[in-house]
């Protein structure tokens, strides 16, 4: 009894001392690495001040049907972010400037409500990247014409099969990085049982991370996407070592697991958003051209993102069906315990699993920020979060193979669903709902096997 | 000095804010959910916002209130069938995804542009348009009226000595309730051997009442409130606010404290077990979720009697602020949930105005005193769940036998 | 509930049960004077294996019979099947079981436990965060205070809760737990966790009890107690089927045996002629060719002697016991009717 009593403090020491490490190394540490960006603030009313200040307000839709809730991002004539604010009910923005010169003003397309877009500009005051261009001077206001119109404004010019080939592609692009973070969040499942709640967040840390080693400290792309899966992996490595390891020995259950995931998500969230800003951030600047093959057109970064995808998939499928430290982890997803009496070390290879699922995830968030969300924001994780669940789901909870086939129906669900007739936002309704029949009809999901009791 | 009257005055405005009552309701039923019957809902926060849409359209629409509010709860109890029919006869991971994937595609559907006429889209429903209803209700009267309205300032000219002497008075009778609470639970548990102490049942719960009620009114005493009678919001929304509250408090106590509560409990340990038992848990476990749930809507439609209705307020952070407040106040507990968010809302207010007070702007701008308070909040879930994860008033020894 | 639909009284004497199994022939699917519990052609198989294969079995009703066989041979799931935790692969052609005249085919496990088939667990399963009591009383069934409307008014159901708490004590003293009613049912031994199911089980007045393993990690001292519970079960009139591997405790109270090797039944009979059947030996030793089939050499006949005078002694104990409770019984069902 009290040499138990002894082991558990020593535990619990153990763990505490961890956790200090965890939280600070495992999340913040490589955000240090990144430079304080932007931060986005609630508009407030600008009053130019002669010779200091200069203000650029206006009004995002019209003065009867304004537009709320939008990020309105102001550039510098570099075109690096200056500041980002979003606008109130009244769909009101305004900046003070402390330095004449030209800006440029531009939305973000993810905050604005689904079916509208940003109306380009006239030429005359176009800028970079579709933005208006405004010239501030100081102790006066200007107002940028910031128009929004439907999305489908000029839809129809193509035809249905063609928008049905185009969603197809996007689909399989789509699913293949999905697959990629939902790999790991399957093997984590299948050797601990623990639904990881932070996962996404792994996948906003691989953009955020490239965006620091690529944007900002101007490594090389492919460097950097190399440089951001192992930085990813450390984290998984140093996650597992400092808290679920600690807390694997403590005992802890599954639930409770589950929602150290859940805090863990909401600490990095917000961490994500206090060092790097609440606005998108690019990866990269550069533009790398579309490529067409027929009705499909596709940026050349997508076939490369798609071709990187494939291979770290067909590793990690080689991996497990062919090596023996493979098959040791699916020893250990069939029965731990058995795998740990017949002499697999199960702490070890569920440490690699954190390892590479980490720098799964974190892969998949570099080439997700790159040909999907069109760069990198505290949310952009926790935006797939739901897909991703739905794909392991799908595929049988904890088995990969079935993770993969999950997201790629997925992806096709997601981008389909627009063409075939779900409005906006709902495509994601779409993929859910196709989740929720499937459990009615079989329960263990496609590939999963049911479970045995008494 | 001032400034931390400033600070402690914010908190205490916080922690009796409207919108502290309505997560409060929320994590009501949130507990009964988790905390008793072991249902992992992570879409509670879709049960919040269906019954603020249900009720805020029908108040647009003319409804009557009561009705209005009818319609909110059954449009959450539609959502718990619809909820509990596939997933509750499966493992409980499947419930968690289904729920926070429903409570997201309700937002998504309220932010639809085409709804833009019925749920007001991504800018949701503005306050003046369904609150009268509710406002016109009051027989509070107009002006202000202070909490407690005899206060410091009535004597000695509102020294600073008689304000200290009402903070002391709160905290000796915080320190006081803490002590008493413990005897308490020693004494009800009968598997202790060791001496009783002297309190028996009802003489120290009417004591820890008594030090409650004292304790809350130093509090006020110390740091008056103001705020209108009727109006907005003023102190009819809390009046109604907090009442709700107490009651959803007992009605749960009466819920649990029955067999009934006694068979969620049982599904919470063991389902094949219930079922080995004769219990139809597939009945249990949805009984559970539509009045978890409706507990859920109420909550919403309270949030939204001092605000407005914005999709995106009631997402899922305020499904994962409810789990720690119901683990930090303790998960299948009387008054865990109430405890729980209330120091959950403070505290957060606590760390976000001393970072904006005494951390310099240039270290961090008030935008991200905000997001700290968040990470810190986060952090702290992590720590509790770890470290005692039983919360304030949870049972220690209960956990022991975690399965 | 018992003696006017259960057989005979006098089945607590050990010849009437002999007299009463000696028309039986000892063959697999041999049919029984008054079965409780028939099965047919029921077959559960999992991705290759076939787990479960049974053409036809009857369990008579009123004794004690075990159902023997070695790992794997699929006695978990056969119990799994008849008590709705399972559904047969051969659902829909042709599977059928019926208990007490009541056909079980689509009935879920929780309606199973309702028409008086009780089981127990192979892997104990004790409500871990509930007291001792809480956990029997959940055993108890119809109780008035489940019902989500009534349940928030006390008065309502006071009374009804205070006959069960009543009937509950008096079990958990029968299986010598009463003084550890206030405890959580996680703080119980292993030993204890397996009685208490059983108890729990026997809150409900089964018709037939199911027990999986009942002895299974539980120390010798303690085996003893629950075979006198077992024997005193049967005695009240109450049909037994329960899953053991040693093979002196099968000998000493079942009344009859049947062997299960490899999804099928390969032999019924009474306890000790089935053991020299060479179907039963095949099976063992094909699985396991150092099984101990309760062979005398290893059990010599003085051993057995004492062990037999034990279990008496114990029953007599319980017998007493057990009459107490046997009141308890008829005042609650005066009560109900
Ligand atoms: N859920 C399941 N999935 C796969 N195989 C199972 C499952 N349940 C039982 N089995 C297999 O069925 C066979 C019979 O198991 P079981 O009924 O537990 O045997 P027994 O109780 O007689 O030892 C075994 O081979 C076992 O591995
Ligand atoms: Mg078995």
């Amino acid at each position: 009894m009290k040499s138990r009593h002894h082991v558990r403090t020593a535990g619990a020491r153990a763990v505490r001392k961890g956790l200090v490490g965890t939280m600070l190394l495992g999340l913040l540490l490589p955000l240090l690495l990144l430079v304080g960006g932007s931060s986005a603030s609630a508009a407030t009313l600008c009053l130019p001040k002669p010779d200091e200040t200069g203000c650029i307000s206006g009004t995002v839709g019209s003065r009867s049907d304004p537009v709320a809730g939008v990020d309105v991002i102001l550039r510098d004539a570099q075109g690096a972010d200056v500041e980002t604010v979003t606008t109130e009910e009244d769909g009101k923005f305004s900046f003070t400037v402390t330095e004449a010169g030209d800006y440029f003003v531009v939305l973000d397309d993810e905050t604005l409500p689904d079916g509208l877009e940003q109306q380009p500009p006239r030429a005359a005051i176009a800028g970079p990247d579709g933005s208006v261009k405004v010239t501030a001077k100081l102790g006066s206001a200007v107002s940028p014409i910031v128009e929004v119109r439907d999305q489908d404004y000029d839809a129809g010019g193509e035809s249905f099969s063609d928008q049905i080939a185009q969603s197809v592609v996007n689909g399989l692009r789509l699913g293949l990085l999905l697959a990629l973070a939902s790999l790991g969040l399957s093997l984590i499942y299948g050797t601990t049982g623990l639904s990881n709640f932070s996962h996404a967040e792994l996948v906003t840390l691989g953009g955020m991370v490239a965006y620091g080693l690529v944007n900002l400290a101007g490594m090389n792309l492919w460097l950097g996407i190399v440089a951001t899966t192992i930085l990813c992996a450390g984290v998984g490595y140093v996650q597992d070592r400092l808290l679920w390891q600690p807390l694997r020995r403590r005992g802890l259950g599954l639930t409770q697991l589950m929602i150290v995931t859940i805090g863990l998500a909401l600490a990095a969230q917000y961490a994500y958003q206090y060092f790097v800003g609440a606005s998108l951030q690019k990866v990269v600047v550069r533009d790398f051209g579309t490529t067409s093959f027929g009705p499909v057109t596709l940026t050349n970064l997508s076939f490369l993102a798609m071709g990187v995808a494939i291979v770290a998939i067909a590793l990690v499928g080689f991996v497990l069906v062919k090596t023996r430290i493979g098959q040791a982890t699916r020893a250990v997803s069939d029965n731990p315990a058995l795998a740990a009496a017949s002499g697999i070390d199960v702490d070890k290879i569920i440490r690699l699993v954190w390892t590479a699922a980490a720098g799964l995830a974190g892969l998949a968030g570099v080439l997700y920020a790159l040909v999907i969300s069109n760069g990198i924001r505290w949310d952009t994780g926790m935006q797939i979060l739901l897909l991703l669940f739905a794909a392991v789901t799908l595929g049988g909870l904890g088995t990969a193979f079935g993770a993969f086939v999950g997201s790629i129906i997925i992806g096709l669900v997601v981008e389909l669903a627009g063409p075939l007739g779900a409005p906006g936002d709902l495509k994601y309704a779409v993929a859910l709902a196709i989740l929720i029949v499937l459990l009615l009809v079989r329960p263990q999901g496609i590939l999963g096997r049911a479970e045995r009791v008494g | 000095m001032d400034t931390i009257l400033e600070i402690l005055s914010a908190v205490i405005r916080e922690a009796i804010s409207p919108g502290t009552a309505a997560v409060a309701i929320a994590v009501i039923g949130l507990n009964l959910h988790f905390g008793y019957t072991g249902l992992l809902n992570f879409g509670q926060s879709g049960f919040m916002l269906l019954g603020a849409y249900g009720f805020a359209i029908s108040l647009v629409h003319d409804i009557p209130l009561p009705l209005a509010v009818l319609i909110g709860l059954g449009l959450a109890f539609v959502f718990a069938l619809v909820l509990g029919i596939p997933t509750l006869q499966l493992r409980g991971d499947y419930l968690a995804i289904v729920t926070i994937s429903a409570a997201e595609i309700i937002r998504f559907v309220g932010r639809l542009s085409t709804l833009k006429d019925l749920t007001g889209g991504a800018q949701g429903i503005q306050g003046r348009t369904y609150q009268p209803a509710f406002v016109d209700l009051s027989f509070f009267g107009d002006g202000a009226w202070t909490l407690a309205p005899f206060n410091y300032t009535d004597v000695a000219g509102g020294a600073g000595w008689v304000r200290a002497l009402g903070g002391l008075v709160f905290v000796v009778c915080v320190v006081a309730t803490v002590i008493v609470g413990r005897r308490l639970k020693r004494a009800a548990d009968p598997t202790r051997t060791a001496p009783r102490t002297g309190l028996d049942g009802t003489l120290g719960k009417v004591l820890a009442a008594v030090l409650v009620l004292v304790g809350l009114y130093a509090l006020f005493f110390a740091m008056p409130v103001t705020y209108g009678r009727s109006g907005v919001n003023g102190w009819w929304v809390r009046a109604v606010a907090w009442t709700l509250v107490a009651l959803s408090t007992l009605v749960v106590y009466l819920l649990v404290r029955s067999p009934w509560g006694r068979l969620l409990r049982g599904v919470r340990e063991d389902e094949d077990a219930m079922r080995s038992l004769g219990r139809n848990v597939f009945a249990v476990k949805m009984q559970s979720l539509v009045i978890g749930g409706l507990f859920g809507a109420l909550g919403g439609m309270v949030y939204v009697l001092a605000s407005t209705v914005q999709p995106d307020a009631l997402g899922r952070q305020i499904t994962f602020f409810s789990y720690t407040a119901l683990l930090l106040g303790g998960a299948a507990t009387i008054l865990g949930p109430v405890l729980g968010t209330v120091l959950f809302f403070s505290a957060r207010i606590l760390i976000r105005e001393s970072a904006r007070a005494w951390v310099p702007d240039s270290i961090m701008s008030t935008q991200q005193t905000e997001q700290f308070s968040f990470v810190v909040v986060g952090v702290a879930l992590v720590l509790l769940v770890i470290f005692r994860p039983q919360g304030i008033l949870g049972n220690k020894r209960e956990l022991r036998f975690n399965v | 509930m018992s003696e006017t639909t259960i057989g005979t009284p006098s089945l607590a004497d050990p010849a009437a049960r002999r007299a009463l199994m000696a028309g039986v022939t000892p063959e697999p699917g041999a049919a029984k004077q008054d079965p409780i519990l028939k099965v047919d052609k029921i077959e559960r198989r999992f991705g290759g294996i076939t787990a479960v294969d049974v053409e036809h079995l009857e369990v008579q009703r009123g004794i004690i019979t075990a159902l023997i066989g070695p790992n794997g041979a699929g006695k978990t799931t056969f119990f799994n099947l008849i008590t709705g935790f399972d559904k047969p692969s051969s659902a829909g052609s042709g599977a059928h079981w019926e208990f007490d005249g009541r056909a079980l085919n689509k009935t879920s496990a929780s309606s199973v436990a309702k028409a008086g088939m009780v089981r127990t667990f192979q892997l104990t399963k004790s409500l871990n965060r509930m007291t001792v009591l809480d956990n029997m009383m959940l055993g108890a069934q119809d109780q008035s205070g489940e019902n989500l409307l009534k349940s928030v008014f006390k008065p309502l159901w006071s009374g009804q809760e205070k006959a069960v708490e009543e009937k509950a004590k008096e079990l958990l003293a029968r299986f010598k737990l009463l003084e550890k009613k206030d405890d959580y049912a996680g703080s119980l031994s292993g030993g204890q966790r397996k009685l208490l199911e059983m108890a729990r089980a026997l809150m409900s007045d089964p018709k037939m009890i199911m027990l999986d393993e009942p002895m299974a990690g539980v120390n010798p001292a303690l085996t003893q107690s629950l075979l006198g519970h077992i024997q005193s079960l049967r005695d009240e009139g109450m049909t037994v089927l329960f899953v053991e591997h040693d093979m002196h405790v099968v000998r000493h109270i079942s009344d009859w045996v049947v062997v299960m090797a490899e999804g099928r039944v390969v032999a019924e009979g009474p306890a000790d002629t089935v053991m020299s059947n060479q179907a039963v030996i095949d099976a063992y030793l094909g699985a396991h060719h150092d099984t101990d089939l309760g062979d005398d050499q290893v059990l010599t006949d003085r051993a057995l002697e004492q062990i037999e005078a034990e279990v008496r002694a114990d029953e007599a104990a319980h017998k007493a016991a057990a009459h107490d409770g046997d009141h308890a019984k008829h005042d609650q069902q005066g009560d109900k009717s």
